[in-house]
């Protein structure tokens, strides 16, 4: 069985040299995040998530959460290892402090939480979903809601849930009809919601629920949909938990996957009305949802990241030790391993560089968006906020969507055993599978790249970073090491591909929008593929300088390099034929008679 | 009462270890480190003494590169209150870290010095007992528990033939064994407030200790790989090898 270790040293890399640690920490309000407190930081979560969390997720896939007469039991040891979580602190890492949190920035958060998340990603929701409702109500709740809410929220005493989906409401939020009728200074809540994960359970003391919901006279569709706190157990006066809300969880789903993560029916209101209390205007709840979305979906882009690690760990240990056949060419003697198979070899570094590459984009959003919000320059926050927002839907869409056929590979290189549930790998695809779907499937990301990223700016914020792109792409040619240089053209290609097929989609969106949504997730793909081959593409160069100076783990350098130049050979060449899929392939999906399907 | 704890940077004990190509020592570079750990366990000992009210300030010493900072910040955020690193780029032997901390305990006058009974690079077992024997202070390696009452300690020691229970004199040296406590997790928030905790970095030079080693390795090489097995027809036939072949009876 493979055990969990944190890839502490690509972490690191990522940080320091590819995203650059130095202009974080040179922001006044990150001046503390300094590398040896990162360093300390990343290694203590490391060992947690190793040490406590790893050995839970098979256990915890086994077994499932189990319900019963409206009670949530979640598997055996998720409670212990709850509170020994939240009692050292983690819950609160980017909280903010004058609740109680460190407020360390997103790019720390983002590679402790990739740890969580690839040592247990069905646990690591209960937390994510408390951080979503201390986003909210950080946002947008007033000075009591904060006072009343967020230290325990901070803390992990309380978790907090997002409850937007309901049966006819799903990537259609506007069909929302959970009602919310004023009743003094609170609201009666009444209606159904589905999905809702971690709805209930007993691993805190109080579960605060965010709820979109209609007051009696909104105006129809996504303008009239307000936002509501209603905790489990309504407060006392002194703030503690006291009578029982009227919302119940009325069962929880069988799923493919994260099976300890209990995903519940809640029902708002049976018994005459949950006291609710709005959070900010009236009719804005939606608006607001979409604010904390960009934290939420570069949070599920991370998840694919981190089950990917996990998958390729755990496949690259059954590679060097399972014994079969002999080497290609190889007479009499002794069995080989199977890395010595030159097909295990390449899915090994499909892996292995889809995963780096994916850690490396979605660590370069999350420092933008440290920079969006930290930077004491107006125009650099500006500049970050339209580079994050162009990037988020190709974090979460591509990410999710590379973990699910990573995953798929590990699953693959065990072989019939990996088929079989006890080795274990099977639980990763499974895991992997759901990271498209939540927080907006792949389609819904890949509207939102066309449209609100690309389409309604005609293209600004893309150009800006394809000539990025080609400007360091420019500088690979005369790399002194041949192996960067080697990348060159291909990268080149690449960038030229995915240029010609923003052309198309800014030239088609006003005047054929059906067109270019046919065509909108090959086109995310083609993004993240080529995003994913630039940062490689600088990951070697940077590798390559540090060689040239004798500076750094020489090892690792050598290794980086690589690992690019397979992504650049192997992974790189599909952008052309995406640009292809793109700019001619619109017709057929429309043209075809509905009547035949 | 103040206590003093030695705490060494080693290979983490989960890194497979591997000799230097040239054979002159065991590879460290860019090799993932950590606390030796049953320096942490001596360190986990000083906290909870102090949780209990017992001990009132709690002094970190290492000795060896800068990086052992990162060791004495992982001692702090466990607990400790501040901390002292010896900063030398020699490869210390148990003798001369012995006498570097003789050196910081003059000046220190702690009441109790905790150490891990061992440290799981080299498995010397030696650090302690040679500090016990420089200061002229009471001894108690491979403890199990320790009780501090007033001017002396009651402690209970790991034997080969099973426990024993005596009481010392203090101020004495006593050495952690792996069952005396399970080191805690370190939080988040002690991550944060270690990083402002004072750290004293000073010179062997300065303490007046000469660091430079009495012993010279000579050579380091991997464990000689075991071979096949073969199987044997009778007890006589296995006599007969272990006498004649392998030369252990």
């Amino acid at each position: 069985m493979s055990t969990y270790a944190a890839p502490l040293k690509d972490m690191q890399f990522v940080i320091e040299e590819l995203v650059g640690l130095a202009d974080i920490t040179a922001m006044p309000a990150c001046a503390d995040v300094t590398s040896d407190l990162v360093e300390a930081v990343l290694g203590e979560a490391g060992k947690f998530a190793a040490e406590v969390l790893d050995p839970l997720n098979g256990v915890g896939d086994k077994q499932g959460a189990q319900w019963a007469d409206g009670k949530v039991t979640p598997p055996a040891g998720f409670g212990a290892a709850y509170k020994k979580f939240t009692d050292a602190g983690w819950n609160g890492l980017s909280g903010p402090t004058d609740f109680g949190g460190q407020g360390l920035p997103h790019i720390v958060a983002m590679a402790v939480q990739e740890m969580w998340n690839s040592a247990n990603m069905a646990f690591c929701l209960c937390p994510m979903l408390t951080s979503g409702v201390i986003e909210a109500l950080k946002l947008r709740g007033s000075a009591a809601q904060k006072q009343q809410f967020m230290e325990k929220l901070v803390s992990g005493e309380w978790s907090g849930t997002m409850n937007l989906t309901e049966p006819q409401a799903g990537s259609d939020l506007s069909a929302v009809r959970t009602q919310a009728v004023p009743e003094g200074d609170h609201y009666k809540i009444k209606g159904t919601k589905i999905f809702i994960t971690w709805g209930e359970h007993d691993m805190a003391q109080n579960i605060v629920h965010l709820v979109l919901a209609r007051t009696p006279n909104a105006p129809e569709g996504v303008k009239g949909i307000s936002l509501f706190i209603v905790p489990k157990f309504i407060l006392n006066a002194d703030g503690t938990p006291g009578a029982r809300n009227d919302v119940q969880c009325v069962s929880i789903e069988h799923k493919m996957g994260i099976h300890a993560s209990p995903t519940c029916v809640m029902s708002y209101g049976e018994d005459g009305g949950a006291t609710g209390y709005m959070v900010g205007e009236e009719n804005r709840g939606l608006e607001y949802m979409f604010i904390m979305m960009n934290h939420a979906r570069l949070g599920v882009g991370l998840e694919g990241v981190a089950i990917a690690e996990r998958a390729w760990q755990h496949a690259l240990d059954y590679a060097k030790t399972r014994v079969q056949g002999r080497a290609i060419g190889q007479k009499g003697g002794d069995r080989v391993t199977i890395i010595n198979h030159p097909d295990v070899r390449r899915m090994l570094l499909s892996m292995k560089s889809q995963v780096e590459a994916m850690r490396a984009l979605a660590y370069t959003a999350s420092a933008a968006l440290d920079k969006a919000k930290h930077h004491p320059d107006d125009n650099e926050r500006k500049r970050n906020q339209a580079y994050v927002d162009l990037l988020i839907p190709i974090v979460k869409g591509w990410c999710t969507e590379q973990a699910i056929e990573v995953a798929s590979t590990g699953v693959q290189i065990h072989g019939g055993m990996g088929f079989i549930e006890a080795t274990g790998v099977a639980q990763y695809l499974r895991d992997a599978r759901i990271t498209a779907i939540y927080e907006g499937t792949t389609g819904i990301q890949a509207a939102d790249l066309v449209g609100r990223k690309i389409g309604y700016e005609k293209g600004a914020t893309a150009a800006v970073v394809i000539a990025q792109m080609r400007k360091e792409a420019s500088g690979l040619k005369q790399n002194s090491n041949a192996d960067v240089a080697a990348q060159h053209d291909a990268l080149v290609r690449s960038i030229d591909a995915l240029a010609h097929a923003t052309k198309w989609v800014v030239e088609h969106f006003q005047q054929d929008p059906n067109a270019v949504a046919a065509v909108s997730v090959p086109y995310l793909k083609l993004w993240g593929i080529v995003a994913g081959g630039w940062l490689m593409a600088r990951a070697a160069e940077i590798a390559a300088a540090k060689l040239a100076a004798g500076a750094g783990d020489a090892a690792f350098c050598t290794t980086k390099i690589a690992t690019a130049r397979f992504y650049v050979e192997h992974i790189l060449p599909q952008a052309p034929a995406l640009a292809e899929e793109i700019t001619g392939g619109a017709a057929s999906v429309l043209a075809f008679d509905s009547a035949a399907f | 009462m103040k206590v003093l704890v030695g705490v060494k940077r080693v290979v983490d004990p989960n890194v497979k270890v591997r000799v230097k190509a040239d054979g002159s020592g065991v590879e460290t570079a860019n090799i993932k480190m950590a606390i030796n750990p049953f320096c942490e366990i001596a360190v986990e000992q000083a906290v909870r003494m102090k949780e209990a009210g017992l001990v009132t300030e709690i002094v970190v010493v290492s000795v060896g590169l800068p990086q052992c900072q990162e060791t004495i910040r992982t001692a702090m955020a466990m607990g400790a209150d501040r901390g002292i690193l010896v900063d030398t780029d020699v490869d210390v032997q148990p003798l001369a870290v012995a006498k570097v901390m003789q050196a910081i305990i003059a000046k220190e006058n702690p009441q109790l010095v905790i150490m891990g009974k061992q440290a799981v690079d080299n498995d010397c077992n030696q650090t302690g007992q040679m500090l016990s024997a420089l200061l002229g202070w009471p001894q108690a390696a491979f403890c199990s528990k320790i009780e501090p009452a007033g001017d002396h300690a009651e402690v209970t020691r790991e034997m080969d033939g099973g426990l024993e229970k005596l009481t010392i004199k203090l101020p004495a040296v006593v050495t952690a064994d792996l069952r005396l406590n399970e080191p805690r997790y370190v939080t988040l928030p002690n991550i944060m407030k270690a990083k402002k905790k004072p750290l004293e970095v000073i010179k062997p030079d300065a303490l007046g200790v000469d660091v430079a080693p009495r012993l010279i390795t000579l050579k380091v090489v991997e464990p000689a790989k075991r071979g096949s097995g073969v199987k044997l027809a009778d007890v006589a036939e296995l006599v007969s090898k272990l006498k004649n072949e392998a030369k252990v009876i």
